[in-house]
């Protein structure tokens, strides 16, 4: 730690027994925020530190002729250059899940922006001008970008020699994973179908585009290790993968927590961090590195873009009959998290609805296209893109409303899923679309003022591009679900420490767990957790690194549940050994010791008829009660490779939306004016922070409904808009008002009934705003995002 | 090159300066003020807005040697900014409608400790966090500025208004509602004559 400066601190808040669960308690880092005081990974500092740069491939497939890094070398200022040679160990892949991603490129190159070499520089210009001065021949393979060149039978292999546990049971070794799902008989209820719609959906690949670039110091340590400070997901899994390419051992790399500017599933493959302690240890001196936003859309994994055909029927009086699907997901040149998305992919395909007989399959690919793997909401948000506009067919086609066609279909607690697995909690979806078309609607014509169009509220916004004279408005609903947490069997425990101890006359707690707080307020939340469990005012959130046990990802919605009820039981067991301590000393003086339910509240100890027993600080005096335990959720089992049938899941989110747009249909432009959503939440423990989610998610989703997408030339592989410029997300003037219904249904499996909520609200957004804009224009629309072209028939 | 200019309140000064450099890069890295953020160096996305003469600028597109001579307030110098402002009646530089304010006025704004456990926080910043529009806060700082500017310019500003002065800024959390939110929150609780306390 000695050097570093702006470390992540401690994040102490006092609060009153009121600030405990349920409540909208503030973030203890908001001050430090908003003072731009808080230290993010790109703001850390060491005296004598050195940056560090990226060489990154120019072409997306091609072996690697020669690498010439003398005139960088040859640069003053310039301390280290490095290639796949200088790796110091046999190991030099790593991955989430298959260990196939090169730390540096060795051979060749798989695709655009590949890293092949490494700089270490005393400025960062000189570490950027000493990389372009590094000669790299390359001699350019043919590149596969889509299903068809890479399925054909003389396709070039994006790996040649798999060895991986999927490689065995895939048709092809250009498809990651597949997995088919089968149940009931789906030919068979087709025949009793009155009406079979079926489409072809394509979804574009999405960015994260978390604000705060990928960005980290490693500092060597005289121990030999590194200690690194570096914002990601997981820490545990990040130093999992580092470990054995540095060839040390893991309790030498030291890693800690420093600020995350958003995550979404971007951080969760590693970025910057072997390459920074490789710099770090070659040189002997701290090395930061920091990506710029153009180097950022290569560092990290994007969204799988997908295409899905899907075939469903239902009975003239609106009963599905069946559902056949077939997706598939561009992975890109690494496997990255790509098994996990075909598994949420295939096994929530069919969408929150009641379908007995189905026939499924999902199958990912290696291309020569960017690597993909998670982002918010991954496998599912590219099936309820689909699923919602064949929900819209069906019930156009049978001359229903498409919110009681879906009402008439909707799953239930009880309801199997396609997998065979009974949805155990409550699934309150007819519920959550019969509230969010309930919402009033936002006035027509808003853009009318008394002097004239307001053009800020049109198509066009300040570009002043109409007055209204071609403007339709169309509404649009949409719902989905999510999985919570890891699923397939995945061990997906969390583990939290909790101190608690007597200082200044007031009990306090610490709680120090590993969770990546990534913007999300999970330090809001545990703050809460421990005042609710062990009724204490002061509790102190300490940083997260690794000298406490995995925390598991801050991914999959599952953190609030996973880590959040690793705080929980901790808390448990450290209150029952407060009052076990009680009991010893205090016991003689009141037989309720022995007979009541005791509860810790407000730093006394009393019964469950609110009878106080003892002070706290007396029973504890100069003891602290420390312990660091893990925490299970119910286990999973993985989905059968050739039926699909399994219990995958741990628990279901979901979310209904309602899109307004109002759509220049000369212009091609789209305004969504609102997107009202509504979410079962099982138990909103900060209020304020789920709502916020709700509409960050909703936001992500309306962004990939009319503007994102990582553009990808089909010839070349090579992307054409890392760039805020060029990559557009919604800006404050995209975003409409965003009301939110909020829904409690316990969940009894679960730590306070709660539901992880992060993801469903991206699912549904999209297919709402996109069934507006079909409703406006009346156009069929099956990709996304819409593109003025589309509107406009260009 | 050697760069002089004022920060916050302080003649500063940074030796060494490539001509290339942001005035977002010798503020973060030679100046030790990091709280001005870096999410694009294109002036797509708002982060590193400061005020130059008290016009917001993406301090990433000027150039260290534009700042010359000039005065800049960044995020970490609103608290005390904006408790001038309110002790000038409206308007941090005593002058409102000129360019700038004299180094004498400025030094007077030099930050003062914070009393025993308590930040000192601009007005909108404490909307900021009361109304949960700080989620990963990258985007914060640059937003505070931003907003802060709007509230200076027009104390009551309509949605549209202010959505029309943030949409240089990008963020990725919240959806902006809770952004709306704290700055509607900011202008009701008045023009920000006080000073808020850290949460
Ligand atoms: S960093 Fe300056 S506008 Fe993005
Ligand atoms: S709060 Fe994360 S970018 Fe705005």
């Amino acid at each position: 730690m000695s050097g570093v400066t702006r470390t992540p601190t401690h994040l102490t808040q006092g609060g009153t027994a009121d600030a405990g669960i349920g409540a909208s308690t503030l973030r203890p880092d908001g001050t430090l925020k908003v003072t731009g005081e808080f230290a993010y990974s790109s703001d850390l500092w060491h005296e004598d530190m050195l940056w560090g740069c990226t060489l990154r491939s120019t072409v997306a497939h091609a072996e690697i002729v020669s690498i010439d890094t003398s005139e960088a070398l040859a640069q003053s200022g310039v301390y280290a250059v490095l290639t796949y040679d200088d790796l110091p160990t046999e190991v030099k892949n790593y991955g989430l899940e298959i260990q196939d991603t090169p730390v540096l490129a060795h051979g060749k190159v798989r695709h655009h922006g590949e890293p092949v070499a490494l700089v270490a520089a005393d400025h960062p210009e000189t570490a950027r001008r000493a990389a372009a001065k590094i000669k790299v021949e390359y001699a350019e393979l043919p590149v596969v970008t889509d299903e068809a060149s890479a399925l054909a039978e003389d396709a070039p292999l994006v790996h040649e020699n798999r060895k991986d546990h999927h490689a065995g049971h895939v048709p092809h070794p250009n498809i990651v994973h597949r997995q088919p799902i089968v149940r009931g008989d789906a030919d068979a209820a087709a025949r009793r179908a009155d009406v079979i719609v079926s489409g072809e959906y394509v979804f574009g690949m999405q960015d994260q585009a978390f604000l705060g670039p990928e960005s980290g110091l490693a500092v060597p340590a005289e121990d030999g290790g590194v200690d690194l400070y570096v914002a990601t997901q997981w820490l545990h899994s990040d130093l999992r993968q580092i470990a054995p390419v540095l060839g040390l051992p893991e309790d030498k790399v030291r890693m800690t927590l420093s600020g995350v500017g958003g995550a979404f599933g971007g951080r969760e493959d590693l970025s910057m961090q072997i390459h920074g302690c490789l710099l770090a240890l070659r040189t002997g001196k701290p090395v930061k590195i920091v990506y710029n936003r153009f180097e950022s859309f290569f560092g990290h994994v994007h969204r799988h873009p997908a295409k899905l055909w899907y075939e469903h029927g239902a009975t003239k009086d609106g009963k599905l009959t069946h559902m056949k699907c077939r997706i598939v997901l561009d992975g890109g040149a690494y496997a990255s998290a790509s098994p996990a998305v075909v598994g949420n992919a295939s096994s929530l395909s069919v969408g929150p609805y009641a379908v007995d007989d189905v026939d499924i399959e999902a199958i990912a690919l290696y291309t020569n296209n960017p690597p993909c793997g998670a982002m918010r909401g991954f496998g599912a948000v590219q099936a309820c893109f689909a699923y919602e506009a064949q929900m819209d067919k069906l019930a156009q086609k049978l001359g229903m409303d498409p919110v009681e066609f879906r009402q008439l279909n909707a799953m239930e607690q009880g309801t199997p899923l396609p997998t065979g697995q009974v949805v155990d909690s409550p699934a309150p979806v007819a519920e959550l679309l019969r509230r969010v078309k309930a919402m009033p609607l936002p006035p027509e014509n808003q853009w009318e003022t008394t002097e004239g169009a307001d053009v800020r509220a049109l198509p066009g916004g300040l570009s002043n591009t109409t007055h209204g004279e071609d403007v339709v408005r169309g509404i649009g609903y949409a719902v989905g679900i999510k999985n919570v947490g890891f699923s397939e069997g995945f061990d997906d425990y969390s583990t939290a420490r909790v101190r608690m101890e007597v200082v200044g006359g007031v009990p306090v707690a610490t709680v120090h767990t590993a969770m990546a707080e990534v913007g999300q307020g999970g330090v809001t939340v545990h703050a809460q957790i421990a005042r609710t469990e062990l009724g204490v005012d002061q509790v102190t959130i300490h940083p997260a690194d690794t000298r406490v046990g995995s925390a598991g990802s801050t991914s999959a919605s599952r953190q609030t549940y996973v880590t959040g009820g690793a705080v929980k039981n901790t808390c448990e067991h450290v209150r029952e050994q407060v009052l076990e301590l009680g009991r010893r000393k205090f016991g003689t003086y009141h037989p309720a010791w022995a007979t009541a339910e005791l509860l810790l509240e407000n730093g006394k100890a009393v019964t469950d008829g609110g009878e106080v027993l003892a002070d706290v600080a007396d029973v504890l005096e100069d003891e602290a009660i420390d312990l660091e335990l893990e925490w299970r959720h119910r286990p999973t089992e993985p989905f059968d490779l050739r039926t699909g049938q399994g219990n995958g899941h741990v628990q279901y989110s979901f979310a209904a939306h309602r899109a307004v747009v109002e759509v220049d249909t000369a212009l091609g432009l789209v305004k969504v004016v609102e997107l009202a959503c509504a979410q079962d939440v099982g138990k909103a423990l900060n209020p304020l922070s789920v709502v916020g989610q709700i509409q960050g998610g909703t936001t992500q989703g309306l962004g990939v409904a009319v503007m994102e997408e990582i553009i990808v030339d089909p010839k070349t592989a090579k992307v054409r808009n890392p760039s805020f410029t060029d990559y557009l997300i919604p800006t404050i003037l995209d975003t409409p008002t965003i009301p939110v219904d909020v829904l409690e249904l316990a969940d009894e499996h679960a730590p306070y009934g709660l539901r992880g909520i992060g993801e469903a609200p991206t699912l549904s957004s999209t297919p709402a705003v996109l069934a507006a804009i079909r409703n406006a224009t009346g156009l069929e629309l099956n990709r996304t995002p819409v593109r003025p072209e589309h509107l406009t028939g260009t | 090159m050697r760069v002089k200019f004022t920060v916050n309140g302080r003649e500063q000064q940074a030796d060494d300066v490539w001509e290339g450099e942001s005035l977002l890069y010798v503020l973060r890295e030679r100046m030790g003020l990091p709280g001005s953020k870096n999410a694009c160096e294109q002036g797509e996305c708002g982060s590193c807005t400061v005020r130059l003469d008290g016009v917001p600028v993406c301090s990433c597109l000027v150039a260290a040697g534009q700042a010359e001579g000039r005065e800049v307030v960044t995020v970490e110098g609103l608290a005390d900014y904006a408790e001038q402002r309110a002790q000038h009646g409206g308007c941090a530089t005593g002058a409102c409608g000129s360019a700038g304010t004299s180094v004498d006025a400025a030094q007077r704004r030099q930050a003062k400790p914070a009393a025993e456990g308590q930040v000192k926080l601009s007005p909108v910043q404490q909307a900021f966090i009361d109304a949960g529009a700080v989620q990963c806060g990258f985007c914060t700082p640059g937003l505070l500025v931003a907003a802060d500017e709007l509230l200076e310019r027009n104390a009551q500003p309509s949605d549209a208004d202010i959505r029309e002065a943030l949409s240089g800024n990008l963020c990725r959390c919240t959806g902006y509602e809770k952004i709306l939110d704290a700055v509607r929150l900011a202008a009701a609780r008045g023009d920000a004559r006080t000073a808020g306390t850290g949460a």
